[in-house]
């Protein structure tokens, strides 16, 4: 039996037998192998989709070599946010300082590829070494009249929501430079979705033909100049709050744009993002249109997940995704394949979030925060789960196991969000869950047959 | 050809900041050496992310569980100091994972705070010696690789665990003596692909002597499915293999890039006076046959007939497939050793390396690389400290026919719109990257098929009435 170390026994329940309020929100426990990337990788994701600004990182190599081409973010345009710059910092730079050489190469690479804007993030070492990256972005802003926005996402200060914030934080900077062009009154920007495998191609497309129109995306397919006027749109939509809720909040104080918190995955929840955005216009024609797109999508897609579901009725998921959120989402949308969620996790949930996925789980559900993978795997067998829910890193876990897996993390290259990506969600999940490969796995052949 | 190194195209970066990297930080090469020895597991020694960026790095290619734990810097931690967070991760490592061995490395952060690792190991130690008695099984042996990550590559990072671990193990005794092990092989076979262990087991058993194969992650990172979940995957060096290492009747080492004070070959030859040879990778019939010459003269025995046949056939390929081959252009990239090997593979059947390149910093690399074009009939380019942007620019004016190295040479097969032959790490759009076989003969054999095969593909896609024979 793996055991659960004493630091973290209170990071982990069972719903409906532990009656404790979860702990989370804290830093990882030293030699818990924990799924969490940093403070860096925070930011990194959450601004890599800015199709034509320029991201260097600041810093010894291995930050940009592991998040080259990391996300599955598509652009329609700019394909500059796919390259990966570095500072590549040696051993001089860390003895003799580093700001020379940022100077020099943000210049070059401004001179060379007419970036919109420049983020410069900062990496662990980058504070220690005592740079003044804002004092050299704010020389080279000056120099080259475009924004370059340092981003203070050394890796160690914080979890990855602080680089979130950090994030939240540069972007931030970028909102209200425009005040010339025109911004339908009928006009939102999604917050929160990074347009993996050309997800807010869809969801626009539902908004479009509800007649309202999208400003600016942030970041997924962004652009800077659409951020630029991001502060004139009417409504703030957040779809991956755990990344985007703080700059929401600041846009609400400061331009006093409202916002609301939807998701973009399942049914319900899909048809909710489109319903609350027609509530909040009032507008009658709006609201008709929603009705009409909510209905066309959803006939359309019923008898579709009613076909998956004859073949997936009673079996039990276990998830562990970065945002609980997400995990929301995914609990409801297991339940149209009459899958139930056995074990449910996040990177980043919040207490409330932990309480609200104890409130639509079933008694018996685990409920963990920052689990790790022998964790997870002791999870797995304990509930009987035959499908794991994750990224990148979860999935080898499932494979060993011998469980069905479908990857929901920001690599995949297959849209999940909206009415389409449901389909495509629940196709995925099929396709795992009937291979006939599973009747070779040894695991499967040692536990078959066994009573959960 | 002259060879003489003033003829030596070497182009330097254009660039001041490093765009689209060949090369990975020293941390990831000491994780994959610790993971391939028996129930080591490896700690990093700084932030959270470095671990989890590796270990997502990793798993793309090799599609294994590959668990690395972390120190999990804080603030606090920068402050004053990663001595408590490292004892605490040594303690939640072994209270979880009961591993036989712990594979400290350190990273940019804890080097640039200047934490002594090596002393809070000494005083760990001995507290844990003291209360022995307690914890008898609690006890793994401890390893530390100093990776600072602006410092070298990601080959840095792997020499350098290979010789903090032989250095700390081999000749302290521990294990009994036992004459054979007198004929003992050390073999240390850089970073290759789990099917190459595979296949230097098979070599190395062919000749039917005691053997130490370090690191072997042939099973740990490319292992079976399984019935039970296992906290560490099975396989790798067990430690006693590499505390016999001090009596050798020799050490390969396919190697010749790496620095003296990390050379783990070296340091057994000082201080042991075992044989040491660093050779090329096994890459290409001469760089195998120095390979079969060199286990010949440590273990006295001939070459198994089994291998002379695979040789032959090899012979036979080439010359099935020269004329596919003979003038075209390629582009390389890679380690600075494997790169190397390559270019020897390449020049071998009469292509034309016209780009060389390495992620890694090097005097010697060109002139190494140099000499081993011995029928190059143009002068190539070759980079160190370059990166896959430069390549790019590089390679536009060279007119290649295709690229041949690891999977993010993508980036210049689809600008290019030539083939990439996938090889070496990491392979993170394709299936299998971790059996690619690419040394010995077989390993070439392989090689070779997959060059022709990538060159036969562009032709008849290439053409408008799709020859069925080629």
């Amino acid at each position: 039996m793996i055991e659960i170390l004493d630091e973290r026994k209170k990071q982990v329940l069972e719903n409906g037998k532990d009656f404790y309020d979860i702990v989370c929100g804290k830093a990882s426990t030293a030699g818990s192998v924990s799924q969490r990337a940093c403070v860096f990788c925070g930011s990194r994701v959450v601004l890599y989709p800015i199709a034509d600004a320029l991201h260097l990182i600041h810093g010894p190599i291995g930050c940009a070599a592991y998040t080259w081409d990391i996300r599955g973010s598509l652009s329609s345009g700019p394909e500059l946010y796919r390259m990966s710059f570095s500072t590549d910092l040696r051993e001089n730079e860390v003895i003799y300082g580093g700001e020379k050489k940022l100077y020099v190469a943000l210049s070059e690479l401004i001179d060379k590829y007419h970036p919109k804007a420049a983020f410069v993030y900062s990496t662990c070492i980058v504070g220690l070494i005592g740079d003044d990256v804002e004092a050299v972005c704010h020389r080279v802003a000056s120099e080259k009249g475009i924004p370059v926005l340092p981003v203070h996402s050394e890796g160690f200060k914080g979890t990855k929501k602080d680089g979130y914030r950090a994030a939240c934080e540069a972007l931030f900077k970028l909102v209200g430079r425009d005040d010339t062009t025109p911004v339908s009154p009928f006009s939102i920007n999604i917050l929160g979705d990074f347009n993996l495998a050309g997800e807010i191609w869809i969801i626009k497309e539902y908004y479009r033909r509800m007649g309202v129109e999208v400003t600016a995306g942030m970041t997924g397919d962004g652009r800077v100049d659409e951020i630029g006027r991001a502060h004139r749109a009417a409504l703030n939509v957040v779809q991956c709050s755990g990344s985007m809720t703080y700059l929401a909040k600041m846009m609400k104080e400061k331009y006093h744009i409202p916002f609301i918190r939807v998701s973009y995955f399942g049914i319900e929840d899909m048809s909710a993002a489109l319903y609350d955005v027609a509530k909040f216009f009032s507008s009658p024609e709006i609201m008709r249109r929603t009705q009409d797109v909510v209905r066309e999508e959803v006939a359309a897609l019923l008898p579709k997940i009613a076909e998956f579901r004859k073949d997936l009725e009673g079996h039990k998921a276990a998830i562990y995704v970065g945002g609980s959120f997400k995990a929301f989402s995914l609990v409801k949308a297991l339940r149209h394949l009459g899958i139930k969620t056995v074990v449910v996790g996040s990177q980043t949930g919040t207490e409330e979030d932990y309480n609200y996925l104890k409130e639509i789980t079933d008694e018996g559900t685990i409920i963990c925060d920052d689990t790790n993978p022998l964790e997870l795997s002791r999870f797995i067998l304990e509930k009987g789960a035959d499908l794991l829910i994750g990224g990148v890193k979860e999935r080898p876990i499932a494979y060993k196991m011998g469980i069905a897996f479908c990857d929901h993390n920001h690599e995949r290259k297959e849209a999940l969000a909206g009415f389409e990506g449901m389909y495509n969600f629940c196709k995925e999940v099929h396709s795992s869950m009937m291979s006939p490969v599973w009747k070779f796995s040894p695991a499967r052949l040692k536990y078959a047959g066994r009573a959960h | 050809m002259t060879g003489s190194t003033e003829h030596i195209r070497k182009a330097s970066k254009p660039y001041t900041s490093t765009r689209n990297a060949c090369k990975l930080c020293a941390p990831l090469g000491a994780c994959f050496v610790f993971r391939g020895i028996s129930g080591c597991i490896p700690l990093i020694h700084g932030s959270q992310g470095c671990s989890t960026y590796i270990r997502r790095y990793g798993i793309s290619h090799f599609r294994e569980p590959i668990d690395i734990a972390s120190s999990n810097f804080t603030e606090a931690t920068a402050i004053f100091g990663g001595r408590d967070n490292l004892l605490t991760a040594i303690g939640n490592v072994t209270r979880q994972y009961h591993p036989e061995a712990i594979g400290i490395t350190s990273t940019c952060l804890s080097e640039t705070i200047g934490e002594n690792i090596p002393m809070y190991l000494r005083q760990y130690e001995a507290s844990r010696a003291v209360h022995a008695e307690n914890a008898p099984d609690a006890a793994p042996e401890m390893f530390y690789a100093s990776t600072a990550s602006y410092r070298g590559t990601h080959m840095d990072g792997f020499h350098e665990a290979i010789h903090a671990v032989v250095s700390k193990l081999a000749g302290t005794g521990g294990v009994e003596e036992k004459p054979e092990d007198r004929r003992r092989i050390n073999l240390i076979p850089g970073f290759v692909s789990p099917e190459d262990l595979r296949e230097m087991h098979e070599i190395l058993t062919s000749f039917d002597v005691p053997y130490t194969l370090l690191p072997d992650y042939s099973e740990s990172l490319d292992g079976p499915s399984w019935a039970e979940y296992q906290k560490l995957p099975e396989g790798g060096t067990p430690l006693d293999a590499i505390r016999r290492m001090s009596r050798a009747a020799g050490t390969l080492y396919f190697s010749q890039s790496v620095p003296w004070e990390h050379n783990a070959a070296a340091w057994l030859e000082s201080r042991f006076g075992v044989r040491r040879e660093n050779l090329p990778l096994p890459i290409g019939i001469e760089n195998s046959d120095a390979f079969f010459q060199a286990l010949e003269q440590f273990t006295g025995k001939t070459t198994p007939e089994k291998w002379l046949k695979i040789r032959g056939r090899l012979i036979d390929a080439y010359i099935d497939g020269h004329k596919y081959c003979f003038g075209k252009r390629a582009v390389i990239y890679g380690e600075e050793d494997f790169v190397i090997s390559l270019a020897a593979f390449l020049n071998e059947i009469g292509i034309i390396p016209v780009l060389a390149a390495t992620g890694a910093q090097s005097e010697s690399f060109a002139t190494r690389l140099r000499a081993v074009l011995k029928n190059c009939r143009e002068e190539p380019v070759i980079a160190d400290d370059s990166d896959f942007a430069t390549m790019l620019e590089q390679a536009k004016k060279l007119a290649p026919d295709f690229v041949m190295g690891n999977s993010k040479g993508f980036y210049l097969s689809k600008n290019l719109e030539i083939p990439l032959v996938r090889c070496g790490f990491p392979i993170h759009d394709r299936i299998g990257g971790q059996r690619i076989l690419h040394l010995g003969y077989r390993g070439t054999l392989n090689l070779f098929d997959r060059v022709c095969n990538a060159l036969m593909e562009s032709k008849q896609m290439g053409s408008r009435i799709g020859y069925t024979y080629i």
